[in-house]
């Protein structure tokens, strides 16, 4: 029975925390059965990670130095690729990251391996992977198996499975990745400017905007909606993409967390991962779209299925 | 000098959809077939490039039924001189690792500088195909590209990465190259009316598999990337619908924000 082989990530010296979320969701599909967990460590320096992976369920800590300080997809192909071969995984998983778009469907083709994507569900049916994920903008979800495959890539979708609080002591064993030619070089990280506007991760209140929002002589009329509430207003990023709204107001993946927000209120906002990657987390999230199917109010406390120039036009001469 | 650019059409549900008689996807009778977001800006990165230097070719390219000749003609509506679609029966459900096949055959025919893929096809979200199809020609690559400084014959190009959190990464990279190009690189144009009148006299060139030297056994022997099992429609959450009329909604609302603001 091959084991789990979880690659950790990081970025700027930091472990992205969603290697843990990825190391219990090895531990989930493991479930009962004597499949080992390995999680490689590929970095400059694998030591400076190996006392954050040790998770309760983790069998083994495979160090692999890379010799290039972050993420080059050559190197990590190889690596992975490597390891794979000597190890025989039957299942590789990545945290569905951007980074790991950057390399993992390649490890996947010059494997063989089998793969899926953004995955929120993985089990065995006898001996069987089957693997969970979702499509057609979250209104369904598909089921998927790897016939024949060996092996399959895994990316896990994030904020879905829960680290594990408890410490292990796995063994920690070394692996010496091959050479690969890098043929891309990491000129530097561009911080986002700081723009002086509001800094929407620390607002309690939220009130944000979508594509349904329509043309960009429409965003005023939130806008003066937001202030009256004494909302902070966001947006979705087709929203920043047009320069309608300035990209420090956008929530979501590439945008900000709202980490610090209570009541948030989405507009015209369908429910993407990456929009609810920033605001999934909100306990009171309140949902005005005209789709009663969208994804949004898989999440939402409150919902209104109508029209948001109306709900607003209502809401301004209530207030 | 030439840039192939991978478009797809997807298919957006309907509010009340069914499923098809096998469980496995959407009745197609249920879905609104759209070009995929992604490419608008992945085609419009590449039709910077060609106006921006002489003798640059942008060729869009679908693996797609007939109707999906329509993704074609409308990226011929803003520029290029014609299209190629990619069809055979054997590539109805086709996974990833199917679509790579083919467009690395495609890719081995026209022999282009670069290849600019969307990051994701907003259907299926896979994220998978220009990664893939790196892989599979033993190109250099790099995903989720939000700018490209690069002029036919430079050995180089300078790219930002978009990371998490409003993170970029600035990257150099070898060319050929794959890129998969990400939402807000660029602002897409619209097509002129005369574009689309013109779009529709511009060549699309139909293979088949056996025109590109493949055949649906090889699709099957290589195996997909995975194969459903069944889709199906979520749990809905456990949203609370205030219904009534929009003065009533809205009226519900303003008790719930003031009683969240009171308690918190
Ligand atoms: C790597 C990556 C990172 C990304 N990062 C982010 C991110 O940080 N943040 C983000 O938001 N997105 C991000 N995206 C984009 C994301 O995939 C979606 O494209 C985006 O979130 C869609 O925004 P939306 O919900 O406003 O638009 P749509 O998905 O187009 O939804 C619009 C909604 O408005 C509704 N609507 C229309 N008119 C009305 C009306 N009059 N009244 C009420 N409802 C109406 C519609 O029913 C629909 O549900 C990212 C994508 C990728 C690939
Ligand atoms: N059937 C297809 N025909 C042409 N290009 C495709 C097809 N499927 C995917 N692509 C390309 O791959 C990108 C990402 O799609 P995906 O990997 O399916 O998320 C799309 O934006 C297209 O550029």
């Amino acid at each position: 029975m091959g084991e789990i082989l979880v690659v950790a990530e990081h970025r700027q010296g930091q472990l992205n925390p969603a290697t843990l979320e990825t190391i219990a969701a090895a531990v989930n599909l493991k479930g009962g059965s004597d499949r080992k967990i390995a999680v490689a460590v590929l970095a400059e320096n694998p030591d400076d990670f190996v006392g954050q992976v040790g998770k309760a369920g983790v069998d083994e800590i495979v160090k692999v130095p890379v010799g290039v300080a972050s993420f080059q997809s050559d190197t990590y192909e190889a690596a992975v690729l490597a390891l794979a071969e000597a190890r025989k995984p039957s299942v590789i998983m990545l945290p569905h990251t951007v980074d790991t778009w950057g390399y993992a469907p390649a490890v996947a083709v010059r494997g063989g391996f089998g793969c899926a994507t953004d995955v929120f569900e993985a089990k065995y049916d006898g001996d069987e992977l089957v693997a969970v994920r979702a499509a057609y903008a979250e209104k369904l979800h598909m089921e998927v198996d790897f016939p024949g495959k060996d092996t399959v890539v895994l990316t896990v979708r994030t904020n879905v499975f829960k680290p594990s609080e408890d410490d292990a002591s796995p063994s920690v064993s070394d692996f010496a990745a091959p050479p690969a030619e890098a043929r891309t070089t990491h000129m530097k990280f561009i911080e986002p400017e700081q723009t002086g506007d509001v800094d929407i991760t620390q607002a309690e209140y939220m009130l944000s905007i979508g594509r349904g929002v329509g043309e960009e002589d429409n965003v005023e009329e939130f806008k003066e909606l937001a202030d009256t509430l004494g909302f902070t207003l966001g947006c979705s990023r087709p929203i920043a993409d047009n320069g309608w709204l300035p990209k420090s107001r956008q929530v979501g993946q590439s945008g900000k967390t709202v980490a610090k927000c209570k009541v948030y209120v989405a507009l015209g906002i369908s429910g993407s991962v990456q929009h609810m990657a920033g605001m999934k987390h909100v306990p009171n999230i309140i949902a005005v779209n005209k789709d009663a199917e969208a994804s949004i109010f898989t999440i939402a406390r409150y919902g209104i299925v109508g029209d948001m120039f109306e709900i607003a036009e209502e809401l301004r001469e209530q207030m | 000098m030439k840039i192939l650019v991978p478009v797809k059409q997807i298919g957006v549900v309907d509010e009340d959809f069914e499923l098809r008689g096998d469980g496995k996807d959407v009745d197609p009778d249920f879905l609104n077939f759209e070009a995929n977001e992604w490419d608008d800006y992945s085609y419009e990165a590449a039709l910077q490039i060609m106006e921006a230097a002489d003798g640059v070719e942008v060729v869009p390219v679908t693996v797609g039924p007939d109707d999906a000749e329509d993704v074609l003609r409308r990226c011929l509506a803003k520029g290029g001189e014609r299209g190629i679609r990619v069809w055979d029966d054997a590539l109805e459900d086709a996974s990833p690792a199917a679509i790579v096949q083919v467009l690395a055959k495609v890719v081995e025919k026209e022999q282009p500088d670069m290849v600019f893929t969307g990051t994701l096809s907003s259907d299926r979200s896979y994220a998978q195909t220009g990664v893939g199809l790196a892989a599979a020609l033993g190109w250099p690559h790099a995903a989720v590209i939000t700018g490209i400084e690069w002029k036919p014959g430079d050995p180089k190009a300078t790219l930002l990465r978009e990371l998490e959190g409003g993170l970029v990464e600035q990257l150099s990279v070898n060319c050929p190259v794959v890129l998969t190009i990400q939402l807000g690189i660029n602002t897409p144009r619209y097509a002129s009316l005369r574009g689309v009148k013109q779009a529709k006299e511009k060549p699309v060139e139909d293979l088949s598999l056996a025109d590109l030297g493949l055949s649906g056994d090889d699709l099957a022997a290589a195996g997909g990337s995975f194969r459903v099992r069944r889709m199906y429609k979520p749990e809905t959450g456990q949203a609370e619908l205030i219904e009534g009329t929009p003065a009533e909604q809205a009226a519900r609302l303003v008790e719930i924000i003031n009683e969240l603001k009171g308690a918190a």
